[in-house]
């Protein structure tokens, strides 16, 4: 395969994990301005979907036993394909088709070397920003209800 | 002879436009959007999603507008969206230990790594009406303070180091968790079916059972070895891709009830550990189905099945409010048939009474109607 050559070797699970873990939590508008600024847009084939099911979510027994099944969540995926042959996958929570579609998009490009910065620079790094924005806020806001506990000093006797 | 009869369609239509214009209310108002119930009804949101056994806000808050804010209602009507889905998989477990924490308070520790965080909770509060709440006054903002970083620790894993309680709750390696949506119900059942069914299960009827057993209806002397709340994030396997990805994170509120300790002649004593975990922000909920999980163990431990919380057939098999209403609500639909045969019956046991009396041959074993 020729574009092969254009292609990163998915040898970097864990980049490909992270970037689909962030694509999944994107917003759609997050999504949707990316899309807007990206330089020659490519044509898409849409492969699969995008489409709505469940995926039921385990807990385990007492936390770390074993596996019981909580109960189903929404999730919406897409499978798409570009013209160099590269396949984009996207799952996400809930039922939103657009941002599965634009996800699976992004997943793609991110996976193509010419394509990859853009995706990093505009698109998954702001949305990491973002999320530890977020996270730090409800730490803080988590930290200040903490329990300072103090002694009442007793008369010895 | 069975009769059908067909009618009441159109007064079924303006029944349904009626209902229509009673949930809509007063149009001088504005109507109420599902961003504001999510945002601003979000515990009722939360129990719609865990009863429902869903997790989709969007849609638990949609069920809610839809059902003028009747949550078995809601609950009904998002548990019959879910059988119009396919489903993708199942997920790689959930890891609360590692859960983003916006609450979590132990009533067994009080310098516990990671502290007391009291979150957003109505604890303390002095549950008075708030008049300002009759406006729409600004809130200030949450206060804040730089978080510590500090591992927020479990309780039971404390205990453990000491081996002074029970582990998490084992299975062989190649046991596959019950499906209560995939097979029928069969009793006895394992205790994970028992916890699924617990984690969608009423929370005023689990609240009830667990209150019994504090009563001292199959009494367990539990402790809140810790409850929190916060994010956990939910993996997929991709077979395309050949790892588990992040699909995004779910709020769940989890609880490890501590309980009476046992030992035996071969094993030193150590508490005993009931178990709760529900979507959403629900503590009631969680400790609830925590007491009444330990409840359900007794005959694993070894204990006397006396009262209703420890009777497995009896607690899953009533625990659901959508399979409950259904049944209890089907009473009103109509019966005149059945109804018409029992009166029947009825008139023609009098018939026979009255004629046994005036043939003065009276017999008081009359045997009784069903």
């Amino acid at each position: 395969m020729d574009p092969a050559e254009e292609i990163e070797p998915i040898v970097d699970l864990q980049g490909r994990r992270r970037a689909a873990g962030l694509l999944a939590q994107a917003r759609m508008d997050e999504l949707q301005a990316a899309w807007d600024t990206l330089p020659d847009r490519p044509e898409v084939k849409a492969v699969r979907g995008p489409e709505t099911g469940l995926v039921m979510i385990r807990g385990r027994i007492g936390g770390g036993g074993a596996p019981f099944n909580l109960g189903e969540a929404t999730v919406t995926r897409a499978t798409i394909l570009l013209p160099s042959g590269v396949a984009g996958h996207a799952h996400a929570l809930g039922t939103d088709k657009a941002k599965a579609r634009l996800a699976a998009i992004f997943d793609a490009l991110w996976q193509e070397r010419a394509k990859r910065d853009f995706v990093e620079s505009t698109l998954l790094g702001p949305i990491e920003a973002r999320i530890a924005a977020e996270d730090k806020r409800t730490a803080e806001e988590t930290a200040a209800t903490r329990v300072d506990f103090f002694t009442m000093v007793r008369g010895e006797d | 002879m069975y009769v059908a009869v067909k009618g009441g369609e159109a007064a079924i239509n303006n029944a349904h436009r009626l209902l229509a214009d009673r949930r809509r209310g007063d149009r001088s108002l504005p109507s109420v959007t599902i961003e504001q119930i999510v945002e601003q009804l979000g515990l009722a949101v939360d129990r719609v999603m865990a009863e429902a056994s869903l997790y989709d806000r969007t849609l638990a808050a949609l069920a809610v507008r839809q059902s003028r804010g009747d949550l078995i209602e809601a609950i009904f009507l998002l548990r019959a969206y879910r059988t119009t889905l396919p489903r993708f998989g199942t997920s790689v477990p959930v890891d609360t230990a590692g859960m983003t924490v916006e609450r979590r308070v132990s009533a067994t520790y009080k310098d516990l790594p990671g502290g007391q965080l009291l979150g957003p909770t109505f604890d303390y509060t002095h549950r008075l009406l708030d008049p300002s709440l009759l406006s729409d006054e600004p809130i200030e903002e949450p206060a804040r303070k730089s978080a510590s970083g500090e591992h927020v620790m479990r309780v039971s894993d404390i205990l453990a180091h000491e081996g002074l309680i029970e582990a998490d709750g084992e299975f062989p390696e190649d046991n596959e968790a019950g499906d209560l949506t995939r097979e029928p119900l069969e009793f006895p059942m394992g205790r994970d079916l028992r916890l699924q069914a617990l984690a969608r299960g009423d929370e005023g009827f689990l609240l009830a059972l667990g209150y019994s057993t504090q009563r001292g209806y199959g009494r367990n002397h539990p402790f809140v070895g810790e409850v929190r709340i916060g994010e956990v994030e939910v993996e997929l396997e991709v077979a395309e891709l050949g790892f588990a990805i992040s699909l995004g994170r779910i709020r769940v509120t989890e609880c490890q009830m501590v309980n009476q300790f046992k030992g035996s002649s071969k094993a030193p004593p150590q508490f005993t550990r009931g178990y709760g975990l529900v979507f959403g922000q629900s503590e009631r909920k969680a400790m609830s189905m925590s007491l009444v999980d330990r409840a359900l163990r007794a005959e694993e431990l070894g204990e006397d099945v006396t009262a209703p919380a420890q009777d497995e057939e009896f607690v899953i098999s009533h625990s659901d409010n959508v399979q409950a209403t259904g049944f209890v609500e089907h009473l009103k639909l109509p019966h005149y048939v059945d109804f018409q045969a029992e009166l029947a019956l009825v008139r023609k046991m009098r018939a026979d009474i009255e004629k046994t009396r005036r043939d003065g041959n009276h017999n008081p074993d009359q045997e009784a109607a069903e």
